[in-house]
């Protein structure tokens, strides 16, 4: 109970082990110095996961092992883990591993009186010692059980032995057989307090999933949920995933759904890295379509992309997608598009979670794309689906991948209760939908919700066009009804025709205006001609006035003169020019 | 338990017939492999007089033979001839066991069938 915090190095030394996940989850390894017992059922993968236990020992943390088994042959041993990539002859040779067969046969041994297991010491203790071994395995030591009678003798010999082995100092694996109603057959638990490991193997729904759980591991904090974990060529991986909190970062940064007209409608810039995008629809309403476009928007910002196929294989997806115009086949040659595809139905619902795990981990993608995530549907309930999603999305975001699952719905039922719990841990739903009218079956786009930014609630019509995804405004009818497809194209001619006529009247009330006023301005310039006739008439009038007013006074002085002359000829000169 | 040194054979008096080749692994003289060595030395003086050997194999002197030889409790009696092996484990007290153990009939020498 001492250091739960970390601090006393002395009692929280560890020994990494090496395995994928597995130190992650125990915080940095196996307790060293000490025994843990490894136990579960028959072929849960328990000497494997000992055995790269030593052989990572060996090769990464100069740590030798030996590995003592008490039911496979060392050959036997050699032989399985050459198919798993370790070449134990080569670490025997190297003096990095020994391998001990110990073999009991019980019809051929008689007991009578008292004994030990002091040959089992010597040997054991003997293969430390030639290769300064720090790292041990015993591999099953509950066969002693089956082959000697004496209980009592083997319980104090076994409870001598693990004291033994921390006294030795070495880090032992012991594993155990699991038990109908204890952890291992022999109750071995009792005797290794310090850290008990429990795998299990169960087949549900014919689907087998390996289980790891850390039943106890005194002095360290530890994952205490079932693990699921993966055997295969690289050799064991554990999935260390789960809600424990969430802490992921979220980032602004905003990624293109590879749709201009969606990204507008997200205001203009698309998803948020690192998010979660569910695309739900009915078959063949464009959800892989929109994925295509998720994808070639990726690698053409030169981001890795990592496709789960579980419908479709990767070279149907390809050409599927170029009937719409995306070309996926260059990212996938330039190695920044990856496909997987296999069927759901090939492993359990952990497996894929674990393997799903292994696959980002390799391929390091910024953008992965699961399609259809509700393919998993046959291999669990609603309840272990979502654990896998919540996990699933959990480790995205922490890896800040861009995720975009696609969602089978059934057409004309609504949404499924899953599809809705599924929708919850998303951050960004885009709904597709049939709609079915006027004999067309056309599809619409809503985008039901997307976290932390303003994004259109409009509905928006969704072409599938030669060029890709289209996305158009939708019109609604006279009953307030969508209108799609062709009844909306004749709307849109009508809505054209109806422009035009608009524009066609109101030319005509332009020209008219202008009619009226070329009309004011006409008679503005025979008023203006009138107004000048009359005025050159009116000054001149005024000139005469003036001449006669001026004729007359030179009139009357010359009448003065001429009167004494001639008055009648000045009457005469001056009354012509009237 | 003299002349019990590694390997050292303690033979009967010379006889003919092949002689059992029995081999008592032990670790140090503690009280059980001495227990064992005095009770083994008893049985074959009894019920195979002259017709045995018995190697006493100290594995803190030669830990490798606990590997050579599968042996993992202590005291370990290894019936090396006639086949096929046969062990007895602990420190020999219960003759009958013993007997049974090495496929010997007590008192008759001829339950030896592996000839």
């Amino acid at each position: 109970m001492v250091a739960i915090n970390g601090t006393d190095t002395h009692d929280l030394a560890k020994a990494p082990t090496g395995i994928q996940g597995l130190d992650e989850l125990t915080g940095g390894g196996l307790p060293r110095g000490r025994p843990t017992l490894l136990c579960g059922s028959a072929g849960c993968g328990k000497t494997l996961i000992a055995m790269e236990f030593l052989v990572r020992g060996a090769t990464e943390f100069d740590e030798p092992g030996v590995f003592m088994a008490f039911e496979e042959r060392t050959e036997e041993l050699a032989t399985n883990f050459a198919s798993l990539g370790h070449d134990l002859n080569a670490l025997v040779a190297q003096k990095k591993l020994v391998l001990n067969f110990v073999h009991i046969e019980r019809s051929e041994i008689e007991e009578t009186g008292e004994y030990d297991l002091e040959g089992l010491f010597i040997r054991l203790g003997n293969a430390i010692d030639s290769i300064s071994a720090k790292r041990v395995v015993l591999d099953t030591i509950e066969a002693l059980f089956s082959g000697l009678s004496n209980t009592a003798i083997l319980r104090a010999e076994l409870r001598r032995l693990f004291r033994w082995l921390k006294d030795k100092g070495v880090t032992a694996i012991i594993t155990g057989e699991r038990g109908e109603s204890s952890l291992s057959r022999y109750g071995l638990e009792e005797y290794v307090a310090d850290c008990v490991i429990l795998l299990d193997h169960r087949v549900t729904e014919n689907m087998a999933t390996r289980r790891l759980r850390i039943v106890k591991y005194r002095g360290s904090t530890h994952g205490t949920s079932e693990y699921p974990f993966l055997i295969d060529h690289g050799g064991v991986s554990i999935m260390p995933i789960t809600s424990i909190g969430l802490k992921h970062v979220a980032g602004t940064e905003r990624v293109s759904s590879g749709v201009p007209r969606l990204d507008a409608m997200m205001g203009g810039k698309g998803y948020f890295r690192g998010s979660s995008v569910l695309v739900s629809g009915t078959a063949g309403s464009g959800k892989t379509s929109l994925a295509a476009h998720f994808a070639a928007g990726a690698v053409g910002r030169g981001e890795r992309c990592l496709w789960f196929a579980f419908e479709e294989s990767a070279s149907q997806i390809v050409r599927n997608m170029r009937s719409i115009g995306i070309d996926l086949e260059p990212a996938v040659t330039a190695g920044l598009l990856r496909f997987h595809a296999e069927r759901p139905t090939i492993s359990g619902l952990e497996m894929h979670l674990v393997n799903i795990y292994k696959q980002v981990k390799e391929f390091n993608p910024r953008v992965v794309i699961i399609d259809p995530v509700s393919n998993f549907n046959a291999l669990g309930n609603e309840a272990e689906i979502k654990s896998l999603l919540t996990r699933l999305i959990d480790f995205f975001k922490t890896q800040q991948i861009t995720a975009l699952f696609t969602s089978l719905t059934l057409a004309n039922t609504g949404l499924e209760s899953s599809e809705v719990d599924v929708s919850s841990l998303m951050d960004t739903w885009l709904l597709l939908r049939d709609l079915i009218s006027g004999a067309e079956r056309n599809r619409a786009l809503h985008l039901l919700k997307s976290r932390g930014m303003a994004h259109s609630n409009q509905v928006r019509e969704f072409l599938l066009t030669n060029q890709g995804v289209e996305l158009r405004d939708v019109y609604l009818g006279p009953s307030g009804a969508l209108i799609t497809g062709s009844a909306r194209d004749e709307l849109e001619a009508k809505e054209r025709a109806e422009g035009l006529l608009r524009e066609q009247y109101t030319e005509g009330k332009q020209r008219e205006l202008e009619r009226k006023r070329q009309a004011m301005e006409a008679r503005v310039g025979v008023l203006q001609a009138e107004y000048k006739v009359e005025r050159a008439e009116i000054l001149k009038g005024i000139e005469q006035d003036r001449l006669l007013a001026g004729a007359l006074a030179g009139d009357r002085l010359q009448m003065g003169e001429q009167r004494q002359a001639d008055a009648v000829t000045a009457q005469t000169i001056v009354i012509p020019n009237q | 338990m003299n002349g019990s040194t590694p390997d050292t054979p303690i033979t009967s008096p010379a006889e003919p017939a092949p002689k059992w080749d029995l081999r008592l692994y032990v670790a140090g003289q503690t009280p059980k492999s001495l227990a064992a060595f005095g009770n083994l030395k008893r049985l074959c003086e009894h019920d195979l007089p002259g017709r045995y050997t018995i190697a006493v194999v100290d594995l803190l002197v030669d830990p490798q033979r606990a590997d050579d030889d599968q042996i993992v409790a202590l005291p370990t009696l290894v019936r090396r001839f006639p086949e096929p092996i046969r062990k007895v484990i602990g420190d020999l007290s219960n003759t009958a066991r013993v007997l049974a153990g090495l496929d010997l009939k007590p008192g008759t020498v001829e339950g030896d069938h592996g000839n």
